[in-house]
């Protein structure tokens, strides 16, 4: 019952953040030294550009209106994932975009998965270990990865596992296998980070009185594990949650080198090409996946901490 | 006869080599109450973990302890385990975080009660029942169903109590149980201490820095400072004659607290009358 108002006024908190976010994005665009218009008739190929040209494209897109009339209208469509059309290709920017963004959404949470089981087992791991050559070996291991930059270490593994092994594909995503390597590549770059939130998280329970008591009363180990494990994650879960759109934005490096048809390639297309519209969606996306799975995070954290629950 | 006997205990610190408990010898005569008094820091924490033998890893330790003629320092940790709670029961100072603040406060209970005995649900919560009732608990279901920061600090330290009257321990060891809680929440803590004690017949140790508390439910008590035993004897005869110094200071400084908690007592008691 708690549980059911607490998701609602989460989600309630959450809307007028969409909003603003959306905002944002739209006005991001219009700063541009840039003319729209101008990058239309240019990326359409116009030979001959001149001021009525421009004019009339403007009058033809609806440019030429008020900025709130234009970002109400903007913001109706985008809520029917209609972003308008490509600049360059002329085609609709959800049709190019929706696939690109369930591509890099499969590679986020296939590694975000290996991320928390690889950093809830090294970080409990070292916490119950702690000072001792396990938790000294594999913080040290992790510092060294995770201070390589990841384009390094894809070319590293790239050229051991593809090349001299030919054991997997290098590029596209085919097969499950085409998986393997991107997703090692994310998460030995970002499991570095988590695993030590796991560790400190773990380590600062233990020294809670509850784990004193449970010890004193002769529970085993294993169902201390348990009920450190339980609190140490509510910490992590929410830095989980944000490690999802985080990667989400981050996939550019890994996606261009493993030639992944994912958001990173689109964007870095889209950019060089000035296609607006595709941009402009690219912010929006990302933006709401941040606050979508933040809330989320939230949520689940509220589930599983009966005080955050509490109503104040 | 002894219930508990430490003797030559030596408690350092591994990394650097400092010494925080010397060489402490005392023992706790079966069904009696032993004190151990002295300012935060004197090692009173230190040396009630060392007898469970759940001090940090860090922190190493020497000598002998002996549990019902056992000696506890030569068990494996799994044997060890097995003592801890169903013979060697220790009660925490501060009830609010001694359970995990994620679960209600009988699922703590159940785990303990069903890894000793393998006792099923329902017998533990009828067994819990009473003995939460014992300890004038209302509605002990709901405390069972509650997570602990829905409830007082009074309530989970009779809790903490209710559980140690169904696992039967030979010693319960209490490290400040009452240090967290107001004078009058203080007050039916203690009682409950007391009657636990003759109610089990056991042996208990009573951690505390309050000498009014002490003078109330010790036998015997034992004066701390720096690691070291500076006193020794029956509560009676140190309040009357202390013979260290620092005692005499202590004793000196408590009166005051002392008037106090028996102002409390007083009003307590007539209102009951
Ligand atoms: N884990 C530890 N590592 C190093 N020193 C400790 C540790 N725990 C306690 N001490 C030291 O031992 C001394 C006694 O602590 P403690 O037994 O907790 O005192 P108290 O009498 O207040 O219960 C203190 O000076 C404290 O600094
Ligand atoms: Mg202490």
């Amino acid at each position: 019952m708690a549980m059911g108002r607490y998701i609602i006024k989460r989600v309630l908190i959450s809307l007028p953040l969409l909003v603003t976010i959306s905002f944002f994005s739209f006005i991001l665009n219009q700063l541009s030294p840039l003319d729209p218009a101008e990058v239309i008739l240019h990326a359409q190929g116009v030979p001959n550009i001149t001021s009525e040209l421009i004019a009339e494209t403007k009058a033809r897109l609806g440019m030429d209106q008020p900025l709130l009339t234009r970002y109400v209208q903007w913001f109706v469509s985008c809520l029917q994932l209609d972003f308008g059309n490509s600049y360059v290709t002329g085609k609709p920017v959800w049709s190019l975009l929706g696939p690109a963004f369930l591509n890099t959404l499969k590679l986020t949470l296939v590694s975000v998965i290996a991320i928390i089981a690889l950093s809830i087992t090294l970080g409990t791991i070292c916490a119950l270990r702690e000072g001792k050559w396990v938790d000294k070996s594999v913080r040290g291991i992790f510092f060294l990865l995770t201070s390589m930059p990841s384009y390094w270490l894809a070319a590293l593994i790239v050229w051991y596992f593809s090349v001299k092994l030919d054991l997997l594909p290098t590029s596209g995503m085919d097969t499950y296998q085409s998986y393997i390597l991107p997703v090692t590549v994310i998460t030995i770059s970002f499991a570095g980070i988590y695993f030590r939130i796991i560790r400190s998280s773990m380590l600062s329970n233990l020294n809670e009185d509850y784990v004193l008591y449970g010890r004193a009363c002769g529970l085993p180990e294993s169902k201390i594990t348990l009920h450190l494990l339980r609190n140490s994650l509510q910490v992590a879960i929410s830095v989980f949650g944000m490690a999802i759109p985080v990667i989400l934005g981050s996939t550019v490096v890994v996606e261009n080198l493993f030639v992944w048809p994912g958001l990173g390639t689109l964007s870095v297309k889209s950019i060089l090409s000035r296609d607006f519209p595709i941009i402009q969606a690219y912010v929006l996306v990302l933006a709401a996946a941040f606050v979508i799975f933040n809330t989320f995070s939230d949520i689940v954290n509220a589930a599983l901490n009966p005080k955050l629950r509490k109503d104040h | 006869m002894n219930s508990l006997e430490v003797s030559n205990l030596k408690i350092w610190d591994s990394r650097t080599g400092k010494v925080l408990v010397p060489h402490s010898s005392f023992h706790v005569k079966q069904r009696s109450c032993l004190a151990i008094v002295g300012e935060s820091g004197s090692g009173k924490s230190l040396t009630c973990r060392a007898i469970m033998r759940l001090n940090k890893a860090l922190l190493h330790q020497s000598g002998e302890i002996l549990l019902q003629g056992v000696n506890l320092t030569k068990l494996s940790e799994k044997e060890m385990r097995k003592k801890r709670g169903k013979q060697l029961c220790m009660i925490v100072q501060n009830g609010m975080r001694a359970f995990d603040p994620s679960c209600v406060v009988g699922v703590h209970l159940k785990e303990t009660l069903a890894w000793h005995y393998g006792w099923g649900r329902d017998d533990i919560t009828v067994k819990m029942k009473r003995a939460m009732e014992s300890v004038m608990l209302k509605d002990p279901l709901a405390i069972m169903n509650s997570y602990p920061h829905q409830l007082s600090g009074g309530m989970l330290q009779r809790v903490m109590i209710a559980l140690a009257i169904v696992l039967e321990p030979d010693v319960v060891i209490a490290d400040e149980p009452t240090t967290a809680l107001d004078t009058i929440t203080q007050f039916e803590v203690i009682e409950q201490f007391i009657q636990l004690r003759t109610r089990m017949n056991c042996a208990m140790i009573f951690v505390s820095h309050d000498l009014a508390v002490v003078k109330r439910i010790a036998d015997e008590m034992l004066v701390m400072k720096d690691g070291a035993i500076v006193e020794r004897g029956a509560t009676r005869d140190i309040f009357s004659a202390a013979q260290h110094e620092y005692t005499r200071f202590l004793v000196s400084t408590g009166l005051t607290l002392d008037h106090h908690f028996n102002k409390i007592m007083g009003g307590v008691s007539h209102a009951e009358c």
